[in-house]
Formats: C-alpha cells, sequence, structure tokens
C-alpha cells in the first residue's frame, strides 16, 4: 500500500525537483559566476553600487509602508467582517477576490487615470475648493499602488484568525473585568497574530519585488529594485548581474520569512 | 430561607423576531444551587448570558443584591462565567489564564500568585502553572475555566453547559466536584444544563423550561416526583404520561378504569394528565390488578427490567425487578401516592410542546 | 451610541470598496468613452465593443489566455490531487520537505520564480512560446491545489474507504467513487483558484511567453507605452461582468433553495 502510495508521489516530486528546485539552483548559479562560468561574487557585490543601492533602499521603505498602511486599513475591516456572521461575511469576502477578475495591470492603470492632473480626484478636489493632488509619477503613487493592489492580501488572512476566534473567549475576558481596550490588546490582538504574520508576508514580499506598479505609476522616474532585475533579463541582457541581484532579493525575503517565524514563536 | 440575591423581573428577548424568553420571572438566593435544566432552545442559556451580561434584554431587568444591573457592561458585574468549551485563553499559560483577571484588577503580585496557587490546588490542579492550555485533558482544562472564574471571588458563578464535552466518567466525577467546590466556596452556583441527571444530582433548585418558559420551578425531589405538566414528567426521566379524567377528588378515571390517589382540588369530571413513573407501576397477578394487560417487550437493564404492558389500549412501561416474560397476563396496580394529577396544558404554546415531544 | 458607532462601521467598509472598486468604475466608463484619449470624455458610445469583435489580436490573446488557464488549473488540479494522495501516506519528513517545496512558489516573488523558469528553459533549449507558459502556469498552480485539497484529505474519514473494500469494491473503484467524491469540493476550490491566478498572472508570464504570443496581460504591458487600446477595457469590463453575474447566481441560487427550511 505505502509503496503504491510513494510510486503516486513521483509525479509530482518530479515535477516539483524540475521546475523549482533546478530553477533556483540555477539563479544560484548564474548569481555566482561571470560570463566565462567563473566563480564569482561580483554579481551580489553590485548591490552596493549607488544606483543598485538606492533602488534596493527605495523598495524596501516603500514596501515596509505599504505594508503598514495595508495593516492599519485591514484589522478594523477585518474586525468588522469577522463580526458578520457566516453568509454575509463571505459574500463581503468574495467581494474583495472580485477585483482580481479585472486584469491587475488595467486596474492599476486606471490609477492614473483617477490621479493625473486633470483627473477624476482632483475633480472631486477642486469642486470643494481643495488644492489638487501632484502624487501620479511619484514614490506616493506607488504605495497607493501597492495599497491598492496588496490590500485583498492582507484582509483575507485576517479575517480568517479573527472569525476563528471564539466568541466566548471574548467574552470570557469581559467577564474577567476587562474593558473594550483591554480585551482588544491581551485577547483578540494575540490570537490574531497568525494572521497577521501571513497577512504581512503576502503584502510585503511582492511590494517588496514588484516592477509593474512602478513603472504603471511611477513613471520611468522611480527604479526599485525589481526594475533593476528586470532591465537586466529583458533588456541588458545581463543575466548573471539579474540573478546576483535576484539572490540578494530572496536573501531579504528569507529573512522576512525567519523574522515572522521567530516572532510567531515569541508569541507561542 | 437564605437572602435573596438575583431578581429576574419581566425579563423577555427574542432574536431574529424569534422570541427566546417571554417574561420570565426568577429569583435565585445566596448560596444556593440552581440549574436551569430544558431541551436546547429553550432559552436557559440565554436566561444565563443575561445574567452574564453577555445580552441585552429586550425587556425587563435584572437585579443584583438590591441593584439594578440590567444595563451594566459584563466586566464590571460581579459574576463571573464558566463557559461552553471552556473559552481558555490558548495563547497564555495556565497561571496567566487564571491571574488574567486579577492583573485586570491590577492586584498585586504576590496576592495572584497566592490566588493561582489556591485556585490550581481547589481544583486538584497544583503544579500545572506553567503549562498551555492545548497541552491538558478536557476534564482539565474544565478545571482551569473555573479556577479562572473563582479567583475573581464572584458571588454567583454561572456555568454553561461545563460537563457537556466529557465523557460519561469524567462528567460523573466533575459533578461531585462541583458540588464540593460550591460547599468549600459559600458562593452561589447558576448551572444550566440539558441532561436531567445531573440537574437531579447537585442541584438545590431546579428550573425546567421550555421554548422560553418556565415550566417549573423546585427540588429535584419535587420535580421528579410531583411534575406539574407533561413536559416536565417526560423530560425529567420516563415517564407513563396519560390522558384522564378527575371524577372527585381522590379518584381519578384512568384509560376506563376508576384508580383511587391522593390529589384534591381538581373539582369533577374535569380532563387531567396522570404521570406514572414506571417503577411505581405495580405489576401483580392477573386478579388482584386493578386492570390487566399482556407483556409485549421485555428487556434486561441491568439493574432492572424494563417491561411494555399492553392495557386498556395503552402500552404502559413498566420497571421492575422481577421478570415477567411476553406474552404473559399480568395485573397492574399503582399506589395511590404514586399517581401524579396535572392540569391540561392551557396555553397554545404548551400545547405544542407536549405535541412536539 | 450603539448605532452611531455601526454607522461609523458602515461607512469605514463603504470607503474601503470605493477605494478598491474605483478603478474598476474607472475602466467600464472607458469602455463607453468615445475619446481615444482616457484623459477627456467625448460621449458614450458602444463603438469599442463593436471593434472588439474585429480585433483579432485581441481576441487571440484572450483565447491564450483562456487556454493557458484552462489548462494549466486543470493540470494543476490533477498533479495536485495525485500529490495530495501521496503525501497521505508518506513518512514524516519525506511529506515535510515536499511540502516546503511546494511552499516555494507561493512565498517566493513572482519574478524571482519567473526569472528561474526562463533560465531553465534557455539552459534546456526549449522553444519560447504556448508550452513554455503552460508549464510556468501549471508549476505555480499546483500549490493552490495542493493547499486547498490536503485540508479535505485530513478531513477524510478513512473508514469510509475501508467501508467500501468491505463492502467488495475494488481499491480502484473505492477511490473514484468514494475518495474522489470526497475530495471534490477541494479539487474543485483549488481548481478555480489555479485558474483565477493563472488569468491574473503577468510578471511569471512576462518572462517565459518569448516573442509572438501574447496574453492579455502581457499584451496590456505592451500597450502601456502608446496608450491602451479602448476595445481592451471593452473586454474587460465584458469579462468582469460575466463574473459578478456568475458570482450572483452561485450565490443567490442556494440562498433561495434554503430559505423553506431556515423559516422552520
Amino acid at each position: 500500500m505505502n509503496s503504491k502510495k510513494n510510486i503516486l508521489a513521483a509525479p509530482y516530486a518530479v515535477w516539483s525537483a524540475v521546475f523549482i528546485v533546478i530553477p533556483l539552483c540555477m539563479i544560484l548559479y548564474y548569481g555566482l559566476t561571470d560570463k566565462t562560468g567563473a566563480f564569482t561574487l561580483e554579481n551580489i557585490a553590485a548591490i552596493a553600487s549607488v544606483g543598485h543601492a538606492r533602488a534596493l533602499w527605495r523598495s524596501i521603505l516603500l514596501s515596509v509602508i505599504s505594508t503598514i498602511i495595508c495593516f492599519l486599513l485591514a484589522y478594523p475591516l477585518a474586525m468588522i467582517l469577522a463580526e458578520k456572521k457566516g453568509r454575509a461575511g463571505g459574500f463581503i469576502i468574495l467581494l474583495f477576490i472580485l477585483p482580481m477578475w479585472m486584469n491587475f495591470l488595467l486596474r492599476t492603470l486606471a490609477w492614473q487615470t483617477l490621479l493625473e492632473k486633470t483627473g477624476v480626484i482632483n475633480g472631486i478636489l477642486s469642486f470643494f475648493g481643495l488644492p489638487s493632488l501632484r502624487i501620479i509619477n511619484t514614490s506616493y503613487a506607488i504605495v497607493l499602488g501597492m495599497v491598492y493592489n496588496f490590500l485583498p492580501f492582507m484582509v483575507l488572512p485576517l479575517y480568517n484568525a479573527l472569525s476563528k476566534i471564539d466568541e466566548n473567549v471574548i467574552n470570557a475576558a469581559k467577564d474577567l473585568g476587562a474593558n473594550k481596550i483591554q480585551t482588544f490588546f491581551h485577547v483578540i490582538l494575540p490570537l490574531s497574530v497568525p494572521g497577521i504574520i501571513s497577512g504581512i508576508t503576502m503584502v510585503f514580499v511582492p511590494a517588496l519585488t514588484t516592477f509593474v506598479i512602478s513603472t504603471l505609476l511611477g513613471g520611468s522616474k522611480v527604479l526599485l529594485i525589481g526594475n533593476v532585475i528586470e532591465q537586466e533579463f529583458t533588456q541588458a541582457s545581463n543575466w548573471h548581474l539579474g540573478s546576483g541581484l535576484s539572490i540578494v532579493l530572496m536573501i531579504f525575503i528569507i529573512i522576512n520569512m525567519i523574522v515572522t517565524a521567530l516572532f510567531e514563536k515569541a508569541e507561542n | 430561607m437564605q437572602k435573596e440575591l438575583i431578581k429576574l423581573e419581566h425579563i423577555s428577548k427574542s432574536f431574529d423576531g424569534q422570541m427566546v424568553l417571554d417574561d420570565l420571572e426568577l429569583k435565585i438566593h445566596e448560596n444556593e444551587f440552581v440549574t436551569l435544566l430544558g431541551p436546547s432552545g429553550c432559552g436557559k442559556t440565554t436566561t444565563l448570558r443575561i445574567l452574564g451580561g453577555f445580552v441585552h434584554p429586550d425587556t425587563g431587568s435584572v437585579i443584583f443584591d438590591g441593584q439594578n444591573i440590567t444595563n451594566m457592561p459584563p466586566n464590571k458585574r460581579q459574576l463571573n462565567t464558566v463557559f461552553q468549551k471552556y473559552a481558555l485563553f490558548t495563547h497564555m499559560t495556565i497561571a496567566e489564564n487564571i491571574a488574567f483577571g486579577l492583573k485586570i484588577k491590577n492586584k498585586p503580585k504576590s496576592y495572584i500568585e497566592d490566588k493561582i496557587q489556591y485556585a490550581l490546588k481547589l481544583v486538584n490542579l497544583e503544579g500545572y502553572g506553567k503549562r498551555m492550555p492545548d497541552s491538558l485533558s478536557g476534564g482539565q482544562q474544565q478545571r482551569i475555566a473555573i479556577a479562572r472564574a473563582i479567583v475573581n471571588e464572584p458571588k454567583v458563578l454561572l456555568l454553561d453547559e461545563p460537563l457537556g464535552a466529557l465523557d460519561l466518567k469524567l462528567r460523573q466525577e466533575m459533578q461531585y466536584e462541583l458540588i464540593r467546590m460550591k460547599n468549600e466556596l459559600g458562593i452561589t452556583f447558576v448551572y444550566v444544563t440539558h441532561d436531567q441527571e445531573e440537574a437531579l444530582t447537585m442541584s438545590d433548585t431546579i428550573v425546567v423550561m421550555n421554548q422560553g418558559y418556565i415550566q417549573q420551578i423546585g427540588s429535584p425531589e419535587s420535580i421528579y416526583n410531583e411534575p406539574e405538566n407533561a413536559f416536565v414528567a417526560d423530560f425529567i426521566g420516563d415517564s407513563n404520561i396519560i390522558a384522564a379524567t378527575m371524577i372527585e377528588d381522590k379518584c381519578v378515571e384512568i384509560l376506563g378504569t376508576r384508580f383511587s390517589c391522593v390529589d384534591t382540588g381538581f373539582g369533577r369530571s374535569r380532563p387531567v394528565d396522570v404521570v406514572i413513573r414506571p417503577e411505581d407501576v405495580e405489576l401483580v397477578e392477573p386478579e388482584n390488578g386493578i386492570i390487566t394487560g399482556v407483556v409485549t417487550h421485555l428487556i434486561f437493564k441491568g439493574v432492572h427490567y424494563e417491561m411494555e404492558v399492553m392495557a386498556n389500549g395503552f402500552e404502559w412501561l413498566v420497571h421492575s425487578t422481577v421478570l415477567s416474560p411476553v406474552g404473559q397476563k399480568v395485573g397492574i396496580r399503582v399506589d395511590p401516592f404514586n399517581i401524579q394529577i396535572m392540569n391540561k396544558p392551557e396555553s397554545e404554546d404548551e400545547e405544542a410542546v407536549a405535541l412536539e415531544l | 451610541m450603539k448605532t452611531s458607532t455601526s454607522i461609523v462601521k458602515k461607512i469605514y467598509v463603504a470607503l474601503i470598496f470605493i477605494f478598491l472598486y474605483a478603478p474598476i468604475a474607472t475602466l467600464i466608463v472607458l469602455s463607453f468613452n468615445a475619446s481615444k484619449t482616457r484623459a477627456k470624455w467625448g460621449g458614450f458610445t458602444v463603438n469599442w465593443y463593436r471593434s472588439l469583435i474585429q480585433d483579432e489580436t485581441i481576441l487571440n490573446a484572450l483565447g491564450t489566455t483562456l487556454l493557458i488557464a484552462f489548462l494549466s488549473a486543470f493540470a494543476a488540479s490533477i498533479i495536485g490531487t495525485i500529490a495530495c494522495i501521496a503525501m497521505s501516506g508518506m513518512k514524516r519528513r519525506n511529506r515535510a520537505i515536499l511540502m516546503g517545496i511546494t511552499n516555494i512558489p507561493m512565498l517566493n516573488a513572482d519574478i524571482v520564480t519567473g526569472i528561474s523558469l526562463m533560465l531553465l528553459f534557455i539552459s534546456l533549449g526549449l522553444k519560447f512560446g504556448f508550452g513554455t507558459i503552460l508549464l510556468s502556469h501549471i508549476t505555480f498552480n499546483i500549490p493552490y491545489v495542493i493547499l486547498s485539497v490536503l485540508p479535505r484529505m485530513k478531513q477524510l474519514n478513512p473508514s469510509v474507504y475501508e467501508a467500501a473494500l468491505d463492502l467488495g469494491a475494488s481499491p480502484v473503484t473505492a477511490f473514484f467513487k468514494v475518495t474522489l467524491p470526497d475530495l471534490m469540493p477541494g479539487i474543485l476550490s483549488g481548481f478555480l483558484m489555479a485558474f483565477t491566478m493563472s488569468l491574473d498572472d503577468f510578471i511569471i508570464t512576462h518572462f517565459t511567453k518569448g516573442s509572438g504570443i501574447n496574453t492579455l496581460s502581457t499584451k496590456i504591458y505592451t500597450e502601456v507605452r502608446k496608450g491602451i487600446k479602448p476595445e481592451m477595457y471593452a473586454l474587460s469590463t465584458i469579462i468582469f461582468v460575466t463574473v459578478l453575474i456568475l458570482l450572483f447566481l452561485v450565490n443567490i441560487a442556494p440562498e433561495k433553495k434554503a430559505s423553506p427550511d431556515s423559516g422552520k
């Protein structure tokens, strides 16, 4: 029986080896060699060059800010949704997934129309006599694009974690004398940590590595590390340098994973 | 009688247009073990949650120690609750769980430490302070839930089906534990259950509820021996409930035969229900019985035999230590003291209840 | 006091939804805009919907997108389901390794996944095109299937399979008649998830498609600089409205069926 089941594992084991593990090894190989195939750390050290370092720093800054904004927006929302039991809550969650069916490039591009000098938002602002927003093609627009695209990834895990909390556990805290604020910080927040962690990961990683949002909303003025890597592959055709920078990016993703894993452990 | 501690006055509550409690009146005394007993959906848990402050009644008021606490939030009430399925804080150790209420009240550290030790000792779980709730068995988690509540020295402990998730053996053990704890603490317990045996074992007073109404309030003995209506009779233990006519005081006609009884004041020729517990039906020689019948079913139950006897068109349920084989002709006798006369249900709701069963 | 907090909550939820749906509303409006530039409103028209039917490049991209999404989700469902069954009988350590590998495409950045697959295809000497896109999409879709089938698998009562054997079914029959139907909801939601992810993917397709073939995403990306064709707005409006209607049908139909019972 067991040996039969092990045979069943073969297709996926082979598939994941060929299409997941080997490709990652190839990035490592390209990242650690030069064009002649000799070992080098130059491609990784290249991150220290002014342009690359600045792009990386900008990526980290914008993705951290976006993650924080997503968290602050999503947490109250997830709490409100978690209060709605059953169908109603589930339906609202569907409304978060629904926009994904409209191509994300188009959705992001639509923000151009909304944010432009003579765009919809400025039209509304000037109608009320407010000063116009000049954020298109700036870092602010990129943050907005990140928050817009990745907010559902924060809401869904938070909603899952919060709606799993037994109502009686919250009642128990009140019963034992805790007021709303104490109940929140002593009980609700700690119990939602798994959701917070997966939400942060699911927002931070794509925000850190995006090149699309910066291309669409940042004009060509704001380069992120994702843009640099993308250009190395599609325009400069320097796969070794692109791979080296990708390794640096992966290191940051792994650091993020380790930090959140440690945080989770500490909470337990 | 002890001093009155809690009074529920004219409490009504409906959820989504469905009436759960209708004009409920209830008094609970100091140091009393009160059990709210009834089938699911009878309103017993809602009553408890109104006491705890988690549900706000639509009408009526909750008086606690002479003070109206209807609008007081749960965190200000001098009551503590032991929740269904324990509701422990899974992210805290056992000690932190127990200390929660005391820390919120900013009690000094040494006081909290003493209280934790005292509470763990009371629930027989000394040395478990550093463990996490998930590592404990259901019975142990239950004890911690009790410990967490009682360290706050509530005047009343509310228990919402606390033993529901435990297996039979553990449940019986915990019943004795709860009685011991209550005596040791000297506080009022309000206990919710659908298990009639649990209610009979532990309570000073049982409140039988159904469909939002209180059906009967009384001691376990009086509830069992003198049920006031068919619902109570049927819900508490097995019973033969038979439509009958009260001919006059101390005489009732059951299935066309007159039986003597001890009840008076029901009037003449009035339709009533009678309840006869199966252990009170005596099987005798056919010539000595008030009526005669034939045994149709027989099951050995360990302590006794359970038999069904067809007599005058009714299947009588009989518990007896003496076996009468299937097909045997038997006589039925009932001691006048063991015939319980009940008024027919008056309201439609009560009728509905009787029909549903 | 209670009503005022609930009003605040409603306003908050509404604002978030306005934020989420404002761009979508914008795109729908643009699809009816007679002016070709998106900067100004030139009056109402349905011309873009008409010319969409004749626009072969867009329709080709749509066909490619749907075909890739369907094939990759289908293949991922089969491979993923087999993998789940295999994993249930595995030693703990082997299973942990395989699950760890499964998590890589989920946790890793899309750009890194895309690049790594591109490097693989180059060194294998594969011709970039439909095939490489399909292989890539299957790869990133399998984890979604596994993650939605596995929980279902854990809930599975092994006695049911054994009962089928006990009643005379062969292991294969028992699997197809008993185990598979039990897993079906998980497989189905995994399939839908994979389909959606494939449809919405741009980054991985961008690196693995080569020239001469486009999905909707890559087609839009190439148009960004010269300006998006209004037909594209029309198409995405049609897709969105279709999904919206399907969603309402799926969600409202069972509710109506259930209502006589729930009234009890």
